[in-house]
């Protein structure tokens, strides 16, 4: 193979004149993780409330679940990435699309809310499979102590699936991790973007790659780690998983 | 709302998504639906064949590609390859490899992992009985496999592999970072071209979502028509 490896490219000044390639591709990873976190967390509400929706016994709430599910499923990632950035101004009423546009760190928030709702559809059907997994004794126990529909969830119902469904939960945050990599298709400088803009700096393609690579395999070392200790941590007692 | 758009636009390039676009983008996901299966059998195979080191290396390339975004993994096939093929033909300069093998190739790679997780869950829900009634009647491993287990297995999980093959066609749209004409492509150049970003989008995102209905439809009912009854 004739290419030139150099693997002291990292210390060398980066063109931006913001340190070193290493800390360009370390600022991407933070941008990677923060906008992960955002969008978790707008998966989980609105994916925790679709997910219920889709249980209550109400038939417009289940229709509501189900449409809201098929939406955000049945579009690719990068398609709902563009409707955010490029359509959704344009749509809205003159004043508010230029507020919209003139954001600074545009990218940055529709990455996370665009991601966030992509999760939030898968996040409300684990949800939605982890209250079905509850013996239906459990809702029933719950009516007949007094409880409300809403206290039926809050005390009973959610305490138990959500530890049930951790696991699965736990790889969708990964993919959520993975997806904010597709912003780069709207200009949000995360670890891939970086890599790419070292990559075309530098001209050294494996180094920045591989560079990021190890990078996200760490924080996926990391992530998988913590959540082993949480999934312990709030095991259900006399589960199989419990202690 | 809608009042200064041009929804002609997208009648005018309709040809052009669909001929070339869709082509594109239907081709890539139908071959590299059936790379990925194949390489992914071969990886559950490995990962189920009892001998520990094919077993490690190929539970070690799940993980890998599983944890790395496809954007990365794109990057690093439509770089790569050039190099393999260099290597693999003995050429003196990396060879140039087009837009289309390069991005097949890479999506066949990424979606072996997947596809291989899917096959293994598959495998293991035959019951030991029956590779085991297999070697009674005097079949080899291989025709076990081939005549009793893999078809089973595969049985059992096509509407998890369409639906996985559903996934693959939403993701072939991240090709657009490499500015290959896929279906989204296309539709973004002539949105580029005409300054007809909101209807070509929305053609877009609308065309996909059909698609994708349609398909995941097709899946509710054929899980509903196929399931053994046992």
């Amino acid at each position: 193979m004739n290419y030139n490896w150099n693997w002291g490219i990292f210390f060398q000044p980066n063109p931006m004149g913001t340190g070193t390639y290493l800390d360009m591709l370390l600022s991407g990873l933070v941008l990677t993780l923060k906008t992960a976190a955002l969008a978790w967390i707008i998966a989980l509400i609105t994916g925790s409330l679709v997910g219920v929706m889709r249980t209550l016994p109400s038939k417009g709430a289940n229709w509501f679940g189900f449409a809201y599910v098929e939406f955000f499923r049945n579009m690719p990632l990068l398609v709902q990435l563009f409707l955010w950035f490029f359509v959704l101004p344009e749509l809205l009423p003159k004043a508010a699309g230029i507020w919209l546009k003139q954001l600074p760190n545009a990218p940055f928030w529709t990455a996370a809310i665009g991601v966030g709702f992509f999760m939030s559809a898968r996040v409300a059907v684990q949800l939605q499979a982890g209250i079905g997994s509850l013996p239906r004794g459990q809702k029933m126990a719950a009516t007949a102590l007094g409880l409300t529909t809403a206290q039926g969830y809050r005390y009973v119902l959610l305490p138990m699936a959500f530890r049930i469904i951790l696991p699965p939960l736990t790889s969708e945050f990964l993919n959520t991790i993975k997806n904010t990599a597709v912003a780069i298709t709207i200009g949000l400088l995360e670890l891939t973007g970086q890599a790419r803009s070292m990559q075309e700096f530098s001209f050294q393609v494996f180094e920045a790659f591989t560079a990021a690579t190890i990078l996200y395999l760490l924080v996926n070392a990391v992530v998988v780690t913590a959540m082993r200790f949480l999934e312990r941590w709030v095991a259900i007692p006399g589960y199989i998983t419990g202690k | 709302m809608f009042g200064n758009l041009d929804f002609d636009v997208i009648r005018r390039a309709l040809p052009y998504l669909f001929y070339e676009g869709m082509t594109f983008t239907l081709t890539l996901t139908g071959l590299a639906a059936l790379g990925g299966l194949v390489f992914g059998t071969a990886l559950a195979l490995m990962r189920l064949s009892g001998f520990k080191i094919l077993g490690r290396i190929a539970g070690v390339y799940v993980d890998f590609m599983r944890s790395l975004p496809l954007v990365l993994v794109i990057f690093w096939f439509y770089f790569l390859v050039p190099y393999i093929g260099q290597w693999l033909t003995g050429a003196s300069r990396p060879i140039s490899v087009g837009a289309f093998a390069s991005s097949l190739i890479t999506f066949i790679m990424f979606e072996a992992a997947y596809f291989s997780e899917i096959m293994r869950a598959g495998i293991q829900s035959i019951s030991r009985g029956q590779p085991a009634a297999a070697s009674a009647l005097g079949l080899t491993y291989a025709q076990t496999m081939r005549y009793v287990v893999l078809p089973q297995a595969f049985r059992n999980m096509l509407p998890v592999l369409i639906t996985q093959t559903i996934v693959l066609f939403q993701d072939t749209s991240l090709v657009y970072v490499l500015s290959i004409t896929d279906f989204l492509g296309a539709a973004s150049k002539v949105a580029q071209r005409d300054g007809r970003l909101v209807e070509m989008y929305l053609f877009a995102a609308v065309v996909y979502f059909t698609i994708s209905c349609i398909a995941s439809f097709g899946v509710r009912r054929l899980q509903a028509r196929i399931a053994i009854i046992r």
